[in-house]
């Protein structure tokens, strides 16, 4: 076999590794469905009457919601990477003659098959609670990438995290912090309404051009920060992956 | 011990064997502190190795340079003949580790994880499932295949690390301390397998820091502290550079004596003559020889064991 056969096939045990696992974590996956859909129903029923008193907030507040629930699943994978660092396990396969990165890609590609799922799910909910989208199929399509490339680049980004955290508690805090990142967003509220400190943080973090984009997708609101979108996850997933390789061939571990 | 090994037809052709393990000079430093100081090492094909140890003495450092893990500040090592630092692959091709902590994926059953392991060898598709059987049947863990790892007990977690780093079948295993933290029962478990790996001709470099277990697995010990090799032989040779045995004796006050001695009759005969000439009130006597922990305690000057009391009373 080729090296770029034996490399495929590496990386592919990995993902069935990393897969297999996430069937095992039912109660994360099903913490990163309904983490969002009860913030979805807080903010729809509790909060929408007094944001919105004529309705339609539920058209507003879905792609943020869609985003929290994809970012909060991505940074599981610092978890994930962080659990395996400190198992030992990780030794055993950079005794192995197969590709050390294997086992990142692993991490990210079943990151990326666990969001499909959890999304699908959100967006299910959303219909159920009223949201009704104008996208076309394409816009769909469209919006569909969107989600993906940003899970790409935040689970690359994670499993830097996951690197340096050294054990899966402390990776976990960082999950938190990418939950919150949405509120500091487009995501509830119009970035104008907030302090200026906080907005100026709101206008240049990557969740509000990728909120922004999926809402125009799927909503039809103008938006002009597509390309901006883009550039973050791809700019996260690329300085992410490079990082990650970086962070894992480094020898000389810290014991 | 020499020439059993079936992964080596290349060797059967060579006049000498090459060593399975060379190593010339390693050192290893953390910024200033100096961690390994110079470990020269040569293992034949074949052969059980332990390198004896108390915690800290730089053991974990030398397999992870030996396994290509870690980098050694100076110095170079080769296993099969390749360089761990040049060829990292072709080293990886021949060896397996078992670390010092179960490396094994809790989340995954028993025999997913040899599953796993088996493809990531590249061992064929047709024999992937096969092996992992042949394994987890060897290894006591039939009944146990199906559940997660997670529920395993430690000396069931150990077996389990064994039966993976056998997966590919490689010619060099590293074991790093296997028993410890393990029950008297899953030790003498361990012990007999490892004796099985090696009798089927694996050449084998174990870690450890009890006496009784490098006596009782290894055909050579080198004894190993802050980081230098400071004796080297089988257990009879490191026990004979204290002498051959001695007339041990405890008096009536508790005090003890050794009076060294060949161990012949005549000898021994005299040496108990000269006691009752001079009176002693002897308790109890014996002769005997030297244990491999008062070889240890006589050439690092402290207890193998890491034990607090030890630890708190034997530097000298
Ligand atoms: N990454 C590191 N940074 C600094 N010191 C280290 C590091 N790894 C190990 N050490 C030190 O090196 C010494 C030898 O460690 P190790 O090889 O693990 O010993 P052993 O396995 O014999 O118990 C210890 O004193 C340990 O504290
Ligand atoms: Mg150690």
């Amino acid at each position: 076999m080729s090296a770029t056969n034996l490399a495929l096939r590496d990386t592919s045990t990995m993902i069935g590794r990393s897969v297999r696992r996430s069937t095992r974590e039912i109660d994360t996956l099903l913490l990163s469905i309904l983490l969002p859909v009860m913030v979805m129903a807080l903010f729809v029923y509790v909060f929408g009457g007094a944001i919105t008193p004529e309705g339609g907030y539920v058209d507003y507040v879905v792609p943020g919601v869609i985003l929290l629930c994809a970012g909060y699943g991505a940074a599981q994978t610092a978890v994930a990477v962080a659990g395996d660092m400190a198992e030992g396990i990780v030794d055993r396969f950079r005794t192995l003659p197969i590709l050390p990165s294997s086992v990142l890609v692993g991490h990210v590609v079943a990151s990326l098959a666990r969001n499909t799922v959890s999304t699908v799910c959100v967006v299910g909910v959303a219909y159920a609670v009223g949201f009704r989208p104008t996208a076309g199929s394409l816009e769909w399509l469209a919006a569909a990438g969107v989600v993906l490339l940003f899970v790409l680049g935040f689970s690359w980004l994670s499993v830097c995290v996951g690197l340096v955290a050294g054990s899966a508690e402390s990776a976990s805090g960082f999950t938190f912090f990418v939950l919150f990142l949405p509120y500091v967003s487009s995501a509830f509220v119009p970035t104008e309404t907030m302090p200026r400190a906080l907005h100026a943080f709101a206008e240049h973090q990557p969740v509000t051009p990728v909120i922004e984009t999926l809402r125009g997708l799927l909503m039809g609101t103008p938006n002009d920060a597509a390309w901006l979108a883009v550039a973050w996850c791809a700019g996260l997933a690329v300085v992410g992956a490079v990082g990650a390789a970086v962070l894992f061939g480094r020898r000389g571990r810290a014991r | 011990m020499y020439g059993v090994h079936r992964n080596n037809v290349g060797r059967a052709m060579s006049p000498r064997p090459e060593a399975a393990i060379h190593a010339t000079d390693l050192r290893m430093s953390y910024g200033t502190t100096r961690v390994l100081e110079g470990i020269d090492l040569d293992v034949r094909p074949g052969e059980v190795f332990a390198m004896l140890g108390p915690n800290g003495a730089g053991k974990t450092t030398t397999i992870s340079i030996l396994t290509t893990l870690l980098r050694p500040t100076h110095g170079s090592a080769t296993i099969a003949g390749f360089d761990v630092a040049r060829e990292p692959r072709r080293v990886r091709e021949v060896i397996s580790l078992t670390g010092q902590f179960a490396a094994v994926d809790s989340k995954l059953t028993g025999r997913e994880n040899l599953l796993l392991m088996a493809r990531l060898h590249h061992l064929p598709r047709r024999s992937v499932r096969g092996r992992a059987d042949e394994l987890l049947e060897r290894f006591d863990l039939v009944a146990a295949a199906d559940r997660l790892v997670g529920t395993y007990s430690g000396g069931m977690r150990r077996r389990l690390d064994l039966a993976i780093s056998l997966v590919a079948r490689p010619q060099v295993l590293f074991l790093d301390e296997p028993t410890t933290g393990l029950d008297p029962r899953s030790r003498q478990t361990v012990w007999d397998l490892v004796r099985e790996v090696a009798d089927d001709g694996t050449t084998t470099f174990l870690t450890t820091q009890y006496l009784e277990e490098a006596d009782r697995l290894a055909d050579r010990i080198a004894v190993i502290d802050e980081g230098r090799v400071v004796a080297e032989g089988t257990a009879s040779q490191l026990k004979s550079g204290l002498g051959e045995a001695f007339v041990e004796l405890v008096l009536a006050d508790a005090t003890q004596t050794r009076i060294p001695t060949d161990g012949s009759i005549e000898h021994v005969g005299e040496v108990l003559a000269n006691i009752r000439r001079q009176g002693l009130d002897v308790q109890r006597w014996q002769v005997r020889e030297p244990t491999l922990d008062e070889v240890f305690l006589a050439l690092t000057g402290h207890r193998a064991a890491p034990t607090t009391d030890v630890i708190a009373g034997a530097r000298r």
